[in-house]
Formats: structure tokens, C-alpha cells, sequence
């Protein structure tokens, strides 16, 4: 994505407003969205040991972040055994360069890319392009994003935001399908022979991680499409990034994630392709980068360190009914969604302060979330230290003070309820002016009762 | 200090307190038909072509009558008799950059999600199941285990030093989410059930 057109937006409820003023897309967005986690609904509900595994695999994660430099340590020495080299990265920074070494050792130009939130998270592409190397990305979705030059709106689905109509023009303009296609089978066949080429053609392979085992110093790659293990399997160089938390401790817990994994993600019973990679080929070359940037931290606040259990199955995020009315661009993250939203504070509090606040709270994440992570405690929780540490809006921070004090004062209540009635039957249009009152953008005001609760009761009280 | 021992130390520094790892989940095994049943069911919804054989020769015969050209086929499993019959290694996956069809024995199939385990120790080339544009694995019937916990208590994925779950033809639902089989790896794909 060098020389990108592509801006990313810096407030996500400016960046929602834009994407809801088509309104159209919006409601496609929204109910797509939905259909998947209807999706997620009845497979989960096809096992009647669901919870069971919720729970199982919450607590293998929890173990894991409990053992993370012992499980490591072992991993790395088991991967050494195998003949994979094992680099470790403190930062996005550093795992660039890593791979970009790999890559001018062995004089490569280019190469595919299958993929991985962690080079998304460290802007692998952008780096790389500036270096000179042509990168493909090879998941049909993220080769979308590529040639639109944008990042991925979605983990799981990259280019969810966008209708046939577009990719049929990009489509057009990159791969030279026909003017107006927009037939999904027609262009996925067509996106099918121009990466067939790529993979033929290309000497390296960079694949993300969604498991590595301790045990056995290997590691495990899902993809449905294939793309992963045509790059790794064709290619003299195989680079696989990976977050130091995607770690499990044995062989046999994969059961346990990959029976969570799929079903979460889009309900399928699993991915078609769950690949196990222990040892490179004969005649290859294997590496995998472990990757802190942050992690560390993460693990050490004992509010949050909940989020790195996450295995990337995006079902937060379809069911989140912020995520689906306001799109994955408008969270300015590389994950978007109520668990980007509880990542991206930690890597840059400032930046990212107005994402906790894109929640309505409503536990909806919390309670399809695999691995149970408490994801709408975790938002809230960081809105209160965002808040402390100042990173509130000033509008939103005034209102908040003010409205604290009239909630702590009983007589101060009694009076801005009786006011706030009594301008609402006066003038019903001012609270729906939305320079007024931002709540009644995309709501209509209630009516408003003559009395309070408050005065009904002790009214009636009186009467019985 | 080096990045993996700063790496190491800032982990070992702030990871939360200790928690035990839990048992291995096991469920009561389910009666071989109903197991049979169940991965016929699940396979074909998925996408898979599933036939059930007498013999792997019955596989031959079948291919014949379907694919008549046995050019097409590469042949890895011995016995079915039909098709390229190969047993040694393939030295450069890009040859098969066209192959139309490949037999591959498979170890084990998972009736809960209609996976089959392919394993190096049954492919000439890592790639061979990928790159062709049908795949047809052949499974025992007694090697037909009812979910995950019980197919990885059978086996040692490390052993091998590449092996998949594989379940049905590559697909895709980037576009739109309009469901389109056939994405990089093959469009078809059979599953024989050998008795």
C-alpha cells in the first residue's frame, strides 16, 4: 500500500457519520453482518458441549498468558529442532526489517502473502513496498483491499465493506475483466488465474500464525481458500508472523480451538484448510518471527490482558451493532470491532481514545466471544482511564461533569427532569435539532411524560 | 539486551498468576453407524463428494466410468488402479501447476466437520492436494472418528512434517458474501469411503 491514496480517519463517530450517509450500504453492511452471526448461532447450537469448550479454551489461554515465557522458550527450542529459525521482534519496527532481511538475503523481489492481522498491525506492506519488494496478497478479499488501497475493514472478511458492483471495477481496471462483471463467481475465478500466476511465480511466502504448540514447535494456518499453503508449499522461503500470544501449550488443545474456531468465525464446522506445518521442506527455507509490539504491556494490566486469549474469529465483530452500522474503516485500527477497540489503547492511548466509546455496552461481544473474553467490561474499564488520563473530548468530558453532578444531587435531578419535560412539550423540536442534542441524530426524541416517576408515586401513594 | 531477552523478561515480568493447564476434553464415543452417518452428512454439506466402497479397485472402476482419460489422474494410493500411478517423490511442485485430478490416501476423517488428515507420509509433494483442481482422498472406514478430540488422541501431528485437515473443495465469501467454491486450491473434491 505505498503511495497510497488511502487516509485513515482519526474519530470513529466523524468516520461512522460518513459511512452512514449511504444508506443503502449501510443496511446491506448491517444485515450481512447479522446473517453471520445467525451463522455462528446454529452451529454453536449444534453442539451441546459448546460452553464447555467456551470455557475449556478460556482456560487454556489462561495458562498460556500464565506460562507465555516458558511456553516460548519451549517453543523456540522445538522449532530449532525441527529446522524452522526462530527471530524474535520487540516491535512493528523491528519484524519489518526481520523479514525484509529474509527477503534481500535471498535477493527476492517479489513474493504472496496469505493472511495475517499481525503484518497488518505492523504495516508490513506499506514497509515492504518502500523497500522496493512487490507484495501480493493472496486471500481474495485482501488482494480487494490491495488494489483499492485500502487496509481490511473486517479480520475475517477484508473487504465486507464493499459492494460486487466495486471489486467488478477494480476488477476491470486491475485484472482486465469485462466492463460491468460483477457476477462473484465470474471475478472469483478471474482473481483465481491471476494469483495462480503469482503463486507459480513467486519464491517467498509470508503466511500469518493462528496456532503454534509449545510441545511440538510447530504451527497451525487456516485459511478456506487454499492461498496459504499454495504460497508456503511453492515457495524456496517460507516467513510465518506471529503475535507471542497465538502460543498453545500441546498438539492435542487444537481440538479444542479449532472445533471454536470456524463455528465463531462464519459458522462453518471448520475452516477447509487447517495446515500443520512442523519442518520445512528439503529443499526450503522456514522461519517464524515472534512479534511482542505491545504484548507485553497488555499482559501486564490486569484489567485487559484478557484480549491477547483472542484467536481472531471476528465473531465479536459481526455481532456488534456499532461495528455493523458504522463499518471497519471508521476504527481506524488494523482490527476493527469491539476487540480492536480493546487492543488499539494499549499500542497508542491518545490515538485511539474514542474507540472504547464506539459501544453501546450492550454484551452482545462478551457473550458470543469463544475464548469468553469480557469484552464490553474490558471498553468500559478503558474509557474510565482514558477519562483519568484526560483523552476525553471536551464536549464529551463538560457534559459528563455536568451531567455527574445533576445525578449526585437528588433536588438538582428533580429540577433538570421537571425543566427538561417541561422544555420537551414546549418546544418538542429543539432536543431533535441534532447541533442540539447529538442523541437525536439517528433516533427520534421520546415523548415526554407530563410527570416524573418520582411525582406519579407519591401522587398514587397518597391515594391508596 | 537482545530483543528475546527483553522480549522474555518484560513477559515473565507482568504474565498473571499462575493457572493450571485443563484436562484433555474426551466425550462418549458415539456407535460406528451413527459416526459413518454423521460424516456423510456433514461432508456433503460442505461440499464433498462422498462415496462409500467395497474395495479401493471399486475407486478405480468409478474413475473409469467418470473421468474415462486416466491422464488426467494422478494416482498416489496403490490398488485403486487407474490413473498416472506414482510412488515415489515429485522433486518440483510447479510441474503440477495443471494437474486436473490427484488420488491421495488420507489417515483419518473427522465426522463432525468432515475433515480428512493428509499427511506428508501419503504425498509425493506438500502441494499436490492444493494445486490440484480435484482432489479425491481415500479414507478407511474404520478410520472414520467421530470429532477433533478423538482424531488428534490418534494422531501425532508432529510426526509428519507437514500435514492438513482438509474438508471439502477451497471456497470463498469475499465477495459480497456470496459463497463460491473453488478458490485457489481445488474445485471438486471426493471423499471415498473404503469398506
Amino acid at each position: 500500500m505505498s503511495s497510497s491514496t488511502y487516509i485513515a480517519p482519526t474519530d470513529h463517530a466523524k468516520a461512522a457519520d460518513k459511512f452512514m450517509e449511504d444508506e443503502e450500504r449501510v443496511n446491506w453492511h448491517d444485515k450481512a453482518l447479522w446473517f453471520i452471526r445467525e451463522k455462528r448461532d446454529v452451529a454453536s447450537k449444534q453442539l451441546p458441549e459448546w460452553e464447555l469448550l467456551r470455557e475449556t479454551a478460556s482456560q487454556i489461554k489462561q495458562n498460556v498468558l500464565a506460562n507465555l515465557d516458558t511456553y516460548l522458550e519451549q517453543f523456540e527450542q522445538n522449532a530449532k529442532q525441527n529446522g524452522i529459525t526462530v527471530h524474535w521482534a520487540a516491535d512493528a519496527a523491528e519484524h519489518n526489517r526481520i523479514v525484509l532481511d529474509i527477503i534481500n538475503k535471498h535477493g527476492i523481489q517479489k513474493l504472496v502473502k496469505s493472511k495475517s492481522m499481525l503484518t497488518e498491525e505492523c504495516h508490513l506492506n506499506d514497509y515492504l513496498a518502500d523497500n522496493g519488494i512487490d507484495v501480493v496478497d493472496t486471500d481474495l478479499g485482501e488482494r480487494v483491499v490491495q488494489l483499492a488501497q485500502e487496509p481490511p475493514s473486517h479480520i475475517v472478511l477484508p473487504c465486507i465493506h464493499k459492494r460486487k458492483e466495486e471489486v467488478g471495477e477494480l476488477f476491470h481496471k486491475h485484472l482486465g475483466t469485462e466492463k460491468g462483471a460483477s457476477d462473484p463467481a465470474y471475478l472469483t475465478e478471474a482473481a483465481r488465474q491471476h494469483l495462480r500466476e503469482k503463486f507459480l511465480t513467486s519464491d517467498l511466502a509470508i503466511t500469518g500464525v493462528n496456532f503454534a504448540i509449545a510441545e511440538t514447535g510447530g504451527f497451525v494456518v487456516c485459511t478456506n481458500e487454499g492461498n496459504a499453503d499454495m504460497g508456503a508449499h511453492l515457495a524456496k522461503v517460507h516467513i510465518a508472523c506471529m503475535g507471542i500470544e497465538k502460543i498453545i501449550p500441546k498438539a492435542e488443545n487444537l481440538s479444542v480451538f479449532l472445533r471454536l474456531l470456524a463455528r465463531s468465525a462464519t459458522g462453518q464446522p471448520i475452516t477447509t484448510y487447517s495446515s500443520h506445518f512442523h519442518r520445512p521442506r528439503p529443499d526450503q527455507e522456514m522461519h517464524i518471527v515472534l512479534v511482542d509490539n505491545g504484548r507485553s504491556i497488555q499482559l501486564g494490566r490486569k484489567d485487559f490482558y484478557n484480549s491477547l486469549k483472542c484467536i481472531r474469529c471476528g465473531a465479536c465483530i459481526n455481532t456488534c451493532p456499532v461495528y455493523r452500522r458504522s463499518g471497519g474503516h471508521s476504527y481506524h485500527y488494523a482490527i476493527s470491532g469491539p476487540i480492536g477497540a480493546i487492543l488499539a489503547p494499549n499500542m497508542d492511548m491518545k490515538k485511539n481514545a474514542d474507540l472504547p466509546f464506539a459501544s453501546t455496552l450492550c454484551g452482545s461481544c462478551t457473550n458470543v466471544c469463544p475464548v469468553k473474553i469480557d469484552i464490553h467490561n474490558q471498553l468500559y474499564q478503558w474509557r474510565q482511564i482514558i477519562a483519568k488520563e484526560g483523552y476525553v473530548p471536551a464536549t464529551k468530558a463538560q457534559g459528563m461533569k455536568v451531567m455527574a453532578n445533576v445525578m449526585a444531587n437528588p433536588t438538582l435531578f428533580r429540577v433538570a427532569g421537571k425543566s427538561g419535560r417541561f422544555m420537551m412539550r414546549l418546544a418538542p423540536g429543539l432536543a431533535s435539532i441534532k447541533a442540539v442534542n447529538p442523541w437525536a441524530k439517528q433516533r427520534d426524541m421520546p415523548e415526554a411524560p407530563k410527570e416524573s416517576f418520582r411525582d406519579w408515586y407519591i401522587k398514587n401513594k397518597k391515594k391508596s | 539486551m537482545s530483543s528475546r531477552e527483553s522480549i522474555l523478561k518484560q513477559v515473565k515480568a507482568n504474565k498473571p498468576a499462575a493457572a493450571p493447564l485443563p484436562a484433555t476434553l474426551a466425550f462418549p464415543p458415539l456407535p460406528a453407524a451413527d459416526v459413518l452417518e454423521k460424516y456423510v452428512r456433514i461432508a456433503e454439506a460442505v461440499g464433498t463428494v462422498v462415496m462409500q466402497v467395497e474395495s479401493l479397485s471399486a475407486i478405480g472402476a468409478y474413475l473409469k466410468k467418470h473421468y474415462e482419460t486416466p491422464e488426467r489422474v494422478l494416482n498416489t494410493v496403490k490398488g485403486v488402479g487407474f490413473g498416472q500411478e506414482l510412488s515415489g517423490p515429485i522433486e518440483d511442485g510447479h510441474t503440477l501447476a495443471n494437474l486436473e485430478m490427484a488420488v491421495v490416501q488420507g489417515t483419518l476423517a473427522v465426522a463432525e466437520n468432515g475433515a480428512v488428515w493428509v499427511s506428508e507420509e501419503h504425498l509425493p509433494i506438500r502441494v499436490l492436494p492444493f494445486i490440484t483442481e480435484h482432489l479425491m482422498l481415500v479414507v478407511s472406514e474404520q478410520d472414520v472418528v467421530n470429532n477433533m478430540h478423538e482424531a488428534y488422541a490418534r494422531l501425532d501431528v508432529s510426526v509428519p512434517g507437514f500435514g492438513a485437515f482438509i474438508s471439502g473443495p477451497s471456497r470463498t465469501a469475499d465477495i459480497e458474501q456470496s459463497l463460491v467454491i473453488g478458490a485457489h486450491g481445488p474445485k471438486r473434491a471426493h471423499v471415498f469411503i473404503v469398506k
